[in-house]
């Protein structure tokens, strides 16, 4: 190509040309797990097989655990995580729901694993393709949940997701939009070990606090009525009050590796993009919103709220970017089926009695349908008095 | 930025093709991104996949449906109306066959107002000659750094070798090889 206007092109420095799933894998990689265990699902696989490959050619050192299932591999990873060391499973849709049970014990259990999830939409009809409903299911889990818009914002999460969920003992996952960003080449800075290691040094936990022979305990033992709640709740408040430890941890993150690895934006929580005070503002999450930056830039009335992380959910960040909104539109990739799509019904109790603003529940993208720029103009301009129905846009 | 959408088969390396342009690109000093339309290729299916090229990071997500370029691997797809979606006067439409502009119009005359938009390479011919098999996806992007200039035939050569890295030493250089000749048609 010719670059005409003689512009100078700013390449990031250190950037390559990745596939997503190997910009993660990569990523991985460096952040050096102890172990790691998964099964093959699309459109995780090569995130997996890469990780395999590495571990094959002597590149890596950690385990490579082969399961026979989902709900195998995210067991095999429990069992490693409670005897003290870093892992690392991926997986998606069907894969997760298969993995649920042993999800909410993760979390229950306190172990800071990190799973990558490549979103898929889920059965049945069957799909391969991508959407939110496989993350937005297990969102009651008790996890810290990442979701990213592109490949740097992917690498920078998951050095974030690893320093987040040993310094919390809170399982993080990161969510990436299945073949959008995992199927997708793009430049991307991978950050070396050492680069890592300044950040996230190796993983240290406290005695006693994981699976030892030599002093045997218990783990995710028996509670009656007279604990079960109080363990739950603890859970609860360290998960919701982790919203200023993100801050911290992401400004930290970015003053180590820089912003060209660590990204730009002022917060790890959102993303405010667009006229400050616009009247009408769109809230979504993952790729799609890169596509919606591109409408915002054409259309000057319009903002774009990116939520970043949505468990714990950022209500105060939330309210303050939309307080002045008279027209509040989300865009979700999933459906709560019988209400509207999830993040809607979250936004319309976080911003009870602060806005007097319509709250809108747009439903697109599902199993791979593409959002294009036609279609979110289009959406832009719905007028429905009745705000309590999803809207499907097809 | 500039578009550019890949047609094939699958087994013909669609998607692949696709990577390489980006690769290319960013060799070249550019902001590129690629990625497949369905991302699962079965044998024969008609299969898309795109690549941008731009002086700023591409944000989009969306596929591409006004292309400035279109590549067609497999000719037999050019009955189709997919093929066609969303070109205009200005997109070149890139061709492997063995047939001349002339001859593909009169073979398909839904084409027939686009004479001066179509670029042809007999691809599969080098293929077969070079590599020893019909796998053409590699030898058309040097003719199509020849005929549009959209890549350079420095940057492909790096893409090549960086994007068949794992492989085995004398598929590179074959495939090198047969850019060149495309390159040089």
């Amino acid at each position: 190509m010719k670059n005409n206007n003689k512009k100078k092109i700013k390449i990031p420095k250190g950037s390559n040309i990745l596939e997503g799933s190997r910009a993660v894998a990569l990523t991985v990689a460096n952040i050096e797990p102890d172990v790691v265990s998964a099964y093959p699902i699309t459109p995780q696989t090569h995130i997996v097989e890469d990780l395999a490959k590495f571990k094959a050619d002597g590149k890596a050192s950690y385990e490579y655990v082969r399961a026979e299932s989902e709900f195998a591999a995210a067991s095999i990873v429990v069992g490693a995580s409670a005897t003290g060391v870093r892992t690392y499973s991926a997986t998606s849709s069907q894969g997760l729901l298969l993995m649920t049970e042993v999800i909410f014990n993760m979390a229950g259990l306190r172990l800071p694993i990190v799973l990558t999830i490549a979103n898929r939409g889920v059965s049945s009809p069957i799909t391969i393709w991508n959407d939110h409903q496989d993350a937005m299911t297990v969102r009651d889990a008790g996890w810290l949940m990442f979701f990213a818009e592109n490949h740097q914002e992917a690498v920078a999460q998951h050095l974030l997701a690893y320093k987040l969920a040993e310094t919390l003992n809170i399982p993080a996952m990161v969510n990436i939009d299945g073949f959008i960003l995992t199927h997708s080449y793009e430049p991307v800075i991978i950050p070396t070990k050492a680069q890592i290691k300044k950040y996230l040094p190796k993983y240290s936990p406290t005695k006693g606090s994981y699976l030892n022979p030599k002093e045997p305990m218990t783990m995710g033992s028996f509670a009656r009525p007279a604990y079960y709640q109080e363990i739950r709740q603890s859970l609860q408040d360290d998960l919701s009050n982790s919203i200023d430890l993100i801050e911290k941890e992401y400004k930290k993150l970015q003053k180590t590796l820089g912003k060209d690895i660590a990204t730009k934006d002022s917060s790890a929580l959102i993303e405010y993009y667009g006229k400050k005070k616009a009247k009408t503002v769109i809230v979504a999450m993952g790729s799609v919103v890169g596509t919606i930056k591109e409408v915002v830039d054409e259309n000057k009335e319009v903002a774009v709220l990116k939520l970043k992380v949505i468990r714990p959910f950022p209500y105060k960040q939330i309210i303050k970017n939309l307080k002045n909104a008279k027209k509040i539109i989300v865009i979700e990739k999933a459906i709560s089926l019988g209400n509207v799509g999830p993040m809607a019904s979250e936004l319309k109790s976080a911003l009870q009695g602060k806005t007097p603003a319509k709250i809108y529940s747009i439903i697109a993208g599902l199993g791979g349908r593409d959002i294009t720029k036609k279609k979110i103009n289009k959406i832009i301009n719905i007028n429905s008095q009745d705000t309590n129905k999803a809207i499907f846009i097809s | 930025m500039k578009e550019i959408r890949v047609h094939g088969r699958g087994g013909q390396g669609v998607v692949t093709a696709s990577e390489i342009i980006a690769i290319s690109a960013f060799k070249d000093g550019f902001f590129s991104q690629a990625f497949p339309s369905f991302g699962v290729e079965r044998t024969g299916a008609p299969i898309e996949a795109f690549a941008r090229i731009d002086t700023n990071f591409i944000r989009t997500r969306e596929q591409i449906y006004n292309p400035d370029i279109v590549i067609i691997l497999d000719a037999s797809l050019l009955g189709s109306e997919a093929v066609k979606s969303g070109v205009n006067n200005n997109t070149k439409i890139l061709i492997n066959t063995t047939l001349n502009p002339q001859e593909i119009i009169k073979k398909y005359p839904n084409l027939k107002n686009k004479q001066n938009s179509l670029l042809t390479i007999d691809a599969t011919g080098i293929a077969l000659k070079i590599l020893g098999k019909n796998l053409a996806n590699t030898v058309i992007l040097g003719a199509l750094a020849k005929q549009t200039e959209i890549i350079t035939l420095k940057g492909l050569k790096q893409a090549i070798s960086e994007k068949f890295s794992e492989k085995n030493q004398e598929i590179v250089k074959k495939n090198l090889k047969a850019v060149s000749i495309a390159y040089d048609k």
